[in-house]
């Protein structure tokens, strides 16, 4: 007895339980989600995306467009072919209208990556990639074989045909188990290759089941050689309801009932343009299904056939059947002479239009395809990869040719690769002569709008008819005017198919009209499979200062600048972040703070030249920095826009450590070494990146010198003996330090740069001497826009010139160049309407602009288009003025200090008035204590 | 994925090269004495051939060397390879 009224007589296997559509059912160990169904009578499987017509399994592998389905149970996964999901028990899924549904819940799965080199790639392992991989093999070669399949044997499975006498997957079964004894080979089952880019660089996807340590595995190639046996799709022909369940590719039909064991339908019609098709009527027959009728396009209709009646030049005209095919009109040609429809019953109708060699990988990889008249076809041509195609996929259609074929390539490749393959003979199988097969795209009709050409999208030949009747002419725009092979399923079985239509819409050929771009991936891949292990803390490197252990335990939030975590502030109790940087921002300008400024990017130059490499990368003069002294610095891009800025120490005669902006330390380094490389060959400077080398602490405020002196008591610290812009050595809490007076909030300030191992270690000395806040990258940025220094990257962007920061003092005028300095006199960069970086101020003293907000003149917006002046780069809250403050970037801007302007805010214009971009001491009678 | 012969590290992944654009653009010895529209060529102006066409690559996850390709951006085949300040060869 079975539960599965249209399993084969015969076919047995371990059972397993499933759940379609809220029902549960019963399939084998060996089925697909599809084939289950099918066994099980159910036909309509999921709702197309436009029409919501009901849709049924078309296919048997990865070209299936129809039966699209969600897996719910164990993991949500949307958009799945039925037709190559593997059953399980306790498979839980539905049919979908047309788009699935991405879980909400994190996928528990592991996804992984491998990268492998070889000297062969053999894609697909059916007659042709068996053979091909075989012969490679023998040569010694390293041979990687992938194969999307869970059994070898491509379709030899599916059309039951015998190699050397052998049952075809027994057969393939025993090449593998031979593939599998090479040391150098690796067979990847259940790994469909789904990208190959340039220099025979190929992506594969492993799919590796719930149980594995991994769902899925990416796998990178690189193979010197490459076999492409991918094998070919059949294709559909378009005529009125081409799209109902029931209607199934005749090899899809042949491979239920070969490999799956089961029935498609009772009653088949086969329409056809070729003898295949005859064979899977044959076997269909063999099963147990009873073949209504062969309807042949050809007029001499196909081979010897001695079941059921051939309607020799006649065609599909009408399908009958909401849920499913109930009966099949068929006519005679038109341009036969014959006439008559007949209405024949059946619930199964076998549709081959013909086959399309699977070309996709070789089109990505850049080879042109040529299209074969005889076998209505786009057929591999040129390439200038180094790759092999083989079998079916280059337009082969006997089991024996492909044979040979395949074994004759992987000889090729492997000798291509510096191998010598030896003399084995290919696998033999017999050679059935085919009548000629014809080339028909589809079936005239007064109604076209029942015509499918691409059941995924839902695309009839009346939408292509509408596209050619708007002057359509290229199958590319075609394509993207009606979505015609846009689908996930890549249009497959659709997009030669497309062409024949917009070919014989236009009266033109097919090779003409030629075909669109075959682009990667392949089949669908999942952006969890693409991540692999890099995702989560794993996504990017996470980089953290000595110091960061200390901050954490001091609850300090952190605020990512570039890969580096930077604590932004330390909350006490009940502190919000407004609270605690006040607090912060007050400390600094009254007593004493203390910052982590390890991120800051150092470069350590060395060499004779190196102070010529300054001079020519930065706009001011470096090489007059006596030994001691520290000078701060811009550079700039040949177009004259600021790039970076910092600080150069002198430390020797030969040698300078250069400062950077913490986002920007890699960029410099790139940038000293380009220019050095291929400029300035002949300076002699090396470029030693020592960011993670030092730990630096910054410590500010009025009292700061106090603080410095209690922890270096052998370092002068009075005004004199360590000026401003100098730098000392000393002993810092018994750590040998170098003691920096620079100053990023204009207070008197010091920058203490100690061994990364020692920087806990003074880190907690000048916590410890009781008088120094803590404070965060919030608390610098306000202290620094109080002074109007800049933040490269913040109150800057491509445009903007050191003079437009009103740095026009660190423009270099005895230096003949430096880069940026033949722009910095261009007309552009002297205009008056040039935007200034400028201070505004609110009407209102609590009012917080938004960053990056517009500026405009007038209180109430004109009419659109509205002159903007410019916008706000930086904007808070600031202890020292007792009000809110922003910095901004303003046409003019200097020009217009003491002017009103207004920031739109949503409905509201807010008031502010315009002032010099220095708002807190601009005296700068704090810099020294 | 391109595979790029370095020069010093021999052939490696594209992903570990920076693209530099278009070789043999020299700094002008002396911009200063350059008009702007001079300057404005200088700084924008580049060529962007459908073929061969030679460009500046740096090996910046490897050797960090920079050195000049010969790329045929519609094929993305390498028809050369040579050193920074070497002479473009004579392509056969």
């Amino acid at each position: 007895m079975t539960r599965q009224p249209f399993r084969r007589d015969g076919h047995r296997g371990e059972t397993l339980r499933f759940r379609f559509d809220g029902r549960d059912y019963e399939g084998y160990r060996g089925d697909t989600l599809a084939s289950a169904l099918l066994a099980n009578g159910v036909r309509a499987v999921a709702t197309s995306v436009r029409l919501g017509r009901p849709r049924g399994v078309f296919a048997a592998w990865t070209e299936e467009p129809n039966a699209l389905v969600q897996i719910e149970h164990p993991f949500p996964e949307p958009m799945l072919q039925a037709t190559t999901v593997e059953l399980y028990d306790g498979l839980v899924a539905r049919g979908l209208p047309g788009k699935g549904r991405l879980s909400g819940e994190a996928d528990p799965a592991r996804h992984d990556g491998v990268y492998a080199h070889c000297d062969v790639l053999v894609v697909g392992a059916g007659p042709a990639g068996l053979s091909a991989a075989l012969s490679a093999a023998g040569s010694g070669a390293r041979v990687v074989l992938a194969d999307d399949r869970p059994v070898p044997g491509g379709s030899l499975p599916d059309t039951a045909e015998t190699v050397d006498g052998l049952p075809g997957a027994e057969w393939a079964a025993a090449a593998l188990a031979e593939l599998d004894g090479h040391p150098e080979v690796r067979v990847l089952a259940r790994t469909g290759v789904l990208g190959y880019y340039d220099d025979n660089y190929l992506v594969a996807v492993e799919r590796r089941g719930e149980r594995a340590s991994s769902r899925e595995r990416l796998w990178r190639i690189r193979a010197r050689r490459v076999v492409l046996a991918t094998g070919a799709h059949e294709r559909s022909v378009a005529f009125a309801g081409n799209d109902r369940p029931g209607v199934m590719l005749a090899s899809a039909a042949r491979a239920y009932v070969n490999r799956y064991g089961v029935l498609p339908g009772r009653r088949a019609v086969v329409f056809t343009a070729n003898d295949s098709a005859y064979a899977a009527a044959r076997d269909l027959t063999a099963a147990g299904v009873e073949v209504a009728a062969v309807v042949d396009v050809r007029r001499g209709g196909g081979r010897s056939w001695d079941g059921s009646e051939v309607l020799a030049g006649h065609l599909v005209t009408g399908v009958d059947g909401q849920d499913g095919v109930s009966s099949v009109t068929v006519s005679p040609d038109p341009r036969g002479g014959l006439a008559g429809d007949r209405e024949i019953e059946a619930d199964l109708l076998l549709v081959s239009g013909g086959w399309n060699p699977v070309v996709h990988l070789f089109g990505q990889a850049g080879g042109r395809l040529r299209y074969d008249e005889r076998l209505g076809a786009l057929l591999p041509a040129a390439t200038r990869q180094a790759v092999e195609v083989a079998g079916a996929a280059r337009g082969l259609s006997t089991l024996g040719r492909c044979l040979a074929d395949g074994a004759a390539a992987g000889a090729r490749a492997a000798e291509a690769a510096g191998f010598r393959a030896g003399r084995r003979s290919a696998a033999r199988a017999e050679d059935v002569a085919a009548a000629l097969a014809e080339h028909v795209w589809l079936v005239p009709a007064a109604d076209y709008r029942g015509h499918f050409v691409d059941l995924q999208r839902d695309v009839t030949v009346a939408d292509v008819m509408r596209a050619t009747r708007a002057g359509l002419r290229s199958v590319e725009h075609v394509k993207r005017y009606t979505t015609a092979g846009t689908a996930h399923d890549q249009g497959k079985t659709s997009g030669l198919l497309t062409s024949g239509v917009v070919a014989h819409l236009l009266e033109v050929d097919v090779a003409e009209l030629g075909t669109t771009t075959f682009r990667a991936p392949y089949v669908p891949v999942s952006f969890a499979t693409l991540a692999g292990r890099d995702r989560g803390a794993l996504h990017d490197p996470v980089r953290v200062t000595p110091l960061h252990g200390w901050h954490v335990a001091r609850g300090a939030l952190f605020e990512n600048v570039g890969q580096w975590k930077r604590p932004r502030y330390y909350p006490r109790a009940g502190e919000d972040m407004r609270a605690a940087v006040l607090r912060e921002c007050a400390a600094v300008r009254r007593g004493a703070g203390a910052m982590d400024v390890s991120t800051l990017g150092k470069i350590d130059l060395q060499g004779p030249d190196a102070a010529e490499l300054l001079d020519r990368l930065y706009t001011a003069m470096m090489s007059t920095l006596p030994v001691g002294a520290i000078r701060y610095g811009v550079m700039c891009q040949p177009d004259g826009t600021v790039f970076d800025d910092g600080t150069v120490t002198r430390l020797a005669e030969d040698r300078f450590l250069a400062t950077t902006t913490t986002g920007n330390a890699a960029a410099v380094l790139d940038w000293m070494e380009e220019w050095l490389q291929t400029e300035w060959p002949s300076l002699r400077v090396y470029c030693t990146s020592v960011t993670e080398q030092w730990a630096t602490v910054a410590l500010a405020g009025p009292g700061s010198r106090a603080v410095l002196a209690g922890l270096a008591p052998g370092l002068a610290v009075d005004g004199e003996s360590f000026p401003f812009m100098t730098w000392r050595e000393a002993r810092v809490a018994g750590i040998e330090a170098r003691v920096c007076r620079i100053s990023f909030s204009g207070e008197l300030a010091y920058e203490i740069n100690v061994s990364a191992w020692d920087g806990l270690a003074l880190w907690e000395a000048v916590q410890g001497s009781g008088a120094v806040t803590p404070y965060g990258t919030e608390t610098m940025h306000v202290l620094r826009a109080e002074k109007g220094y800049p933040i490269v990257g913040q109150d800057t962007d491509g445009t903007v010139t050191p003079a437009d920061l009103g740095l026009g003092w660190v423009l270099s005028g005895k230096k003949a160049d430096y880069v940026g300095k033949r722009s910095h006199a261009r007309p552009g960069d002297l205009r008056p309407d040039r935007k200034h970086l400028v201070g505004l101020l609110p009407d209102d003293p609590d009012r917080l602009l938004p960053e990056g907000a517009h500026l405009v003149a007038t209180a109430r917006l004109p009419e659109p288009p509205v002159p903007a002046l410019g916008h706000v780069t930086s904007s808070y809250r600031s202890a020292a003025l007792g009000r809110t403050f922003a910095l901004a970037l303003v046409s003019g801007g200097r020009e217009r200090v003491g002017d009103r302007l207004y920031v739109p805010v949503g409905a509201e214009q807010v008031p502010v008035t315009v002032t010099r971009h220095v708002l807190y001491d601009p005296e700068g009678a704090r810099r020294d204590g | 994925m391109m595979l790029i012969p370095c020069p010093w590290c021999g052939p490696r992944d594209e992903a570990e090269f920076h693209y530099g654009g278009q070789a043999h653009v020299a700094y002008p010895a002396d911009p200063a004495a350059l008009s702007d529209a001079e300057w404005a060529r200088y700084l924008f102006f580049r060529d962007n051939p459908k073929g061969p066409f030679a460009e500046r690559w740096s090996h910046a996850a490897g050797c960090r060397r920079w050195f000049n390709v010969v790329r045929d951006t519609a094929t993305n085949e390498i028809h050369a390879v040579y050193r920074a300040g070497g002479q473009r060869p004579v392509s056969p």
